[in-house]
């Protein structure tokens, strides 16, 4: 009884103790705090990769491809055909994007995907890394972007989805999906959390009536939006005055001059026209009165191919989404200081992409393309390098159709399950069924693995590192232990001639520990998970603080930071806190009961 | 030489009970806990009614020395004493003669290098530690020099101090209403009711001296051992805890052996022993 009854009064009059649970508290608090951001980033970053992986993918190791896609996903269904919920196929290769910013053509190396957004959309989520989508423009929302405390609506396209669903010019977005919106920023986030939704729920305010209004999720596609088209009509205006301008110019380049083939004017699919179309010229070879249109910050069309269309305004027959890394730099505004994203090329606007053809030995082939949008997933690995192309437009510049069959050659088929608990099963099987010499069977996460397996193992580093700042802890309350041990010789002493055993007076200290354990790693626990809460808000003070920006989503692609606390983690770190307390307890403890009671009573 | 005290009421000594003598005490019964019922727990009395031949407590040829380095130093050089059941003795003697460290060896705070130690007729300097802790907890009551109260605890808290090591704190819990009137008569007894939520910051010389009194009777001891229990105090409060300590040996026939130097005090005594150089030089029967 008397162990209890000192421990509780030594906890309450030591003050010195205080420090211990300081240190532990701070410990456990730190340890909870990385723990949490840090599994925050990796479950963000791997949602975001199987946002655009399939869960499992079957590729040919060959960049020609698998030659009968079709039967190739029949014979997918036959294997694994219960487990199977949707398919697409898609055509994976290297190639370069080239496109003109401000006098300079820039080039860049991608990987080009060709997909077919119907399908593909239904294999894992890719409408919601649209920037349409996500700036409400697909459905036909145009939103105040300026405002930073409020999200209002700064015009409804007439006849689109938010039209019908009632939206008006004016209205304040209070909630996305149930929850609460500030800005035009916040709402993104929602509508790209939107993944597995079909239906976005609204509570929009208008007059002051609150309203419910509903917009369903739009499936991808290659249609430009209304601000694209109405973009991309002003550049070929734009075009063509340049060119009225260029005639009497004597160094006019080429290609700007050159009339216009009749494959060039009407879209046909059938027709490749833009591989028989000559290279952009590549050289800006702008006379210097034509500087001008730089110094209006549009930068002029990059191909003179549209511009007799039917509707100029129309796409191309190549159609892309571009990764928004691959055409956004960070910019410093010199006035204010803030760091905005520059975007180089607009939806609407074209690029030039250069790949290679199938077959032996692969040629170099080009294509211009009109960027119909930018995709822009979070995860700037994939955000630098992808472009999305329509899959027959690719299949068509690789010469991967078969002129005699018309089948259409893949390099990959993405297959989603309904349940991915399953992926195991049904990559043996695929592997069973194909031969792994011309396919690789693998799972989004074996695609991924050394990434995935880089971010494991720098979280158990850090927990390594971190726990050390606990044993720190534990040396301290060795130290402080010792300390005590020694002013309360007299009273262990006493407590000896009352008759306290060694192993009482060694429980005493103990359960000292014990306590200090738990209450540091309560108090810790709770310090901790305080700050994974708020640490948004911390973050927001910490800023202003410092007047400068410490978690930049420039830099890190997340407007917030993510954090996910398990509690798993969380309640070890507890227990390691309190077993670290009691272990540094044990030295003093001991030496507490070897005391002899006799120079224990003496000592002053 | 005082009356003999009541012999403790003698229970039937079973083979079993004489077994586990020494272990039995870690676990008495609650009737331990009201003082109005027999002390039949104890483990001393199932073993031996002491009748005017078996000590209370005693010593044969006992010898202690310390080492420091190389050297050997005696500190006592075979003493021999015996302790009645109810008298009240003293040891006088001049510093550093061995009447601390006779005292502590005696307690079992402190192992003689030769000899025996005995208590009611037992040997006890022999037991393991924790049989020796169990039956300090349960015979012996101490009362220091400097009151050696604990700081942190309040006088009451202080008071029951020994109970609290005794019991666990399940029983602790159940009999807490019961040990707490004991120890509130104790202290009214000591004459100390006034300050009970007091701590021993808070306390005069002559209050600690009470209070450490008080705790040393809360485990109703066999012996109390007193160790210069006036040393830190004037000579008129040293006189009241003499009469407080000479009041409970007459009233209560407890056994008191006393360390001290001052030759006043010591005469309040029965009988007077003389520690000379680890010696016992001689023997007076107080007046």
């Amino acid at each position: 009884m008397y162990k209890l009854q000192l421990c509780l009064r030594y906890l309450r009059t030591r003050w010195i103790a205080m420090a211990s649970i300081v240190s532990v508290m701070l410990g456990v608090a730190t340890m909870i705090v990385v723990n949490s951001v840090m599994a925050g980033f990796a479950t963000e970053m791997r949602e975001r990769i199987h946002g655009i992986l399939a869960d499992i993918v079957v590729e040919t190791h060959t960049l020609d491809g698998d030659p009968d896609a079709n039967q190739r996903m029949t014979e997918i269904m036959e294997v694994a055909g219960d487990y199977v919920e949707a398919m697409t196929a898609t055509v994976e290769v290297y190639g370069m994007i080239s496109f003109k910013y401000r006098g300079q053509v820039i080039t860049r190396p991608v990987t080009l995907i060709g997909i077919d957004p119907e399908t593909k959309g239904k294999v894992s989520p890719l409408v919601t890394n649209l920037s349409s989508f996500t700036s409400g423009r697909r459905m036909g929302l145009a939103l105040n972007e300026q405002d930073d405390s409020t999200c209002t609506v700064k015009d409804v396209l007439q006849h689109s989805p938010a039209d019908n669903a009632g939206f008006q010019a004016g209205d304040r977005i209070a909630r996305c999906n149930g929850t609460l919106v500030d800005n035009t920023k916040q709402l993104a986030e929602q509508l790209k959390n939107a993944i597995h939704l079909k239906i976005l729920e609204f509570q929009v305010l208008r007059n002051n009536q609150s309203l419910d209004l509903t917009l369903p999720v739009p499936s991808p596609s290659w249609d430009l939006t209304a601000q694209a088209r109405g973009h991309r009509s002003l550049m070929v205006e734009l075009e063509q005055r340049r060119l009225q301008w260029n005639q009497p110019q004597p160094v006019l380049p080429a290609n700007n001059t050159q009339p216009l083939t009749p494959q060039q004017t009407s879209p046909n699919l059938d027709a490749p026209p833009d591989l028989d179309a000559p290279p952009i010229d590549l050289a800006p070879a702008v006379p210097p009165s034509l500087r001008s249109f730089d110094q209006i910050d549009i930068p002029p069309t990059r191909t003179a191919e549209p511009i007799e269309l039917a509707d100029p305004a129309d796409p191309l027959p190549a159609k892309v989404y571009i990764g928004a890394g691959l055409i956004e730099f960070p910019i410093e505004d010199k006035e204010t200081g803030e760091i905005r994203l520059e975007r180089m090329v607009l939806a609407g606007e074209d690029v030039r992409i250069t790949t290679v053809s199938a077959g032996r030995p692969p040629e170099p082939r080009h294509f211009t393309a009109t960027v119909v949008d930018v995709f822009k997933s979070g995860m700037s690995e994939y955000d630098s390098n992808l472009v999305f192309c329509n899959i027959e437009q690719l299949q068509k510049t690789r010469g991967m159709i078969d002129p005699s069959t018309g089948d259409r050659a893949v390099t990959s088929i993405q297959v989603k399950l309904k349940d991915f608990e399953d992926a195991d099963v049904v990559v043996e099987r695929l592997r069973a069924a194909f031969p792994a010499h011309i396919y690789s069977v693998r799972t989004w996460q074996q695609k991924q693995g050394p990434l995935l397996a880089a971010v494991e193992l720098e979280t158990g580093i850090l927990n390594i590192l971190l726990f050390l700042i606990i044993a720190v802890a534990g040396f301290g309350i060795l130290a402080i232990f010792y300390m005590i041990v020694v002013e309360k010789t007299r009273d262990i002493g006493i407590l000896k001639a009352l008759g306290a055993s060694r192993h009482g007076i060694m429980s005493i200290f103990l359960g000292y520990g014990l306590a200090l354990g738990v209450v540091g790693s309560s108090v810790g626990v709770v310090l901790g998970l305080t700050f994974v809460h708020f640490i948004n808000e911390i973050e927001d003070g910490i800023t202003w603080v410092l007047g400068r920006k410490v978690f930049d989503e420039t830099i890190y692609y997340f407007p917030e930071i993510p954090t996910a606390v398990s509690p798993v983690t969380v309640s070890c770190v507890a227990f390691g806190a309190i077993l670290i307390a009691v272990l540094a307890s044990i030295l003093p403890a001991q030496r507490a009961a070897k005391l002899h009671p006799v120079q224990a009573l003496r000592y002053e | 030489m005082s009356t003999p005290p009541p012999p403790p009421p003698t229970s039937d000594v079973s083979q079993q009970a004489r077994d586990a003598w020494a272990t039995a005490v870690a676990n008495p019964t609650p009737s331990a806990i009201n003082p109005s019922e027999t002390r039949d727990w104890s483990p001393l009395a199932q073993v031996s009614t002491p009748t005017n031949q078996t000590p209370r407590l005693s010593c044969v040829a006992l010898e202690k020395s310390y080492r420091k380095g190389d050297l050997n130093i005696p500190v006592l050089r075979g003493v021999d004493l015996d302790l009645a059941p109810g008298e009240f003795l003293s040891v006088v003697g001049q510093s550093g003669s061995g009447k601390s460290t006779l005292l502590h060896v005696l307690g079992l705070l402190d192992a003689p290098s030769v000899g025996e130690v005995h208590c009611d007729g037992r040997r006890i300097d022999n037991l393991k530690e924790r049989q020796r802790d169990t039956l300090r907890n349960h015979n012996f009551g101490f009362i220091f020099q400097s009151y050696h109260l604990l700081p942190e605890f309040t006088l009451l808290e202080n008071v029951v101090a020994p109970l609290a090591i005794r019991y666990s704190t399940l029983t602790w819990w159940r009999h807490r209403r019961s040990i707490h009137e004991q120890a509130h008569e104790i202290i009214d007894k000591v004459g100390l009711g006034h300050r009970v939520k007091h701590r021993p910051s808070e306390l005069s010389g002559g209050e600690m001296q009470r209070a450490a009194i008080a705790r040393a009777l809360i485990g109703q001891p066999r012996v109390l051992l007193a160790d210069e229990p006036t040393g830190n105090l004037d000579s008129s409060t040293g006189q009241e805890i003499m009469s407080l300590l000479a009041s409970l040996n007459e009233l209560q026939q407890l056994t008191i052996i006393m360390v001290t130097h001052d030759e006043r005090i010591a005469c309040r005594a029965h009988r007077i022993v003389r520690l000379d150089e680890g010696r016992v030089e001689t023997v007076n029967q107080a007046a």
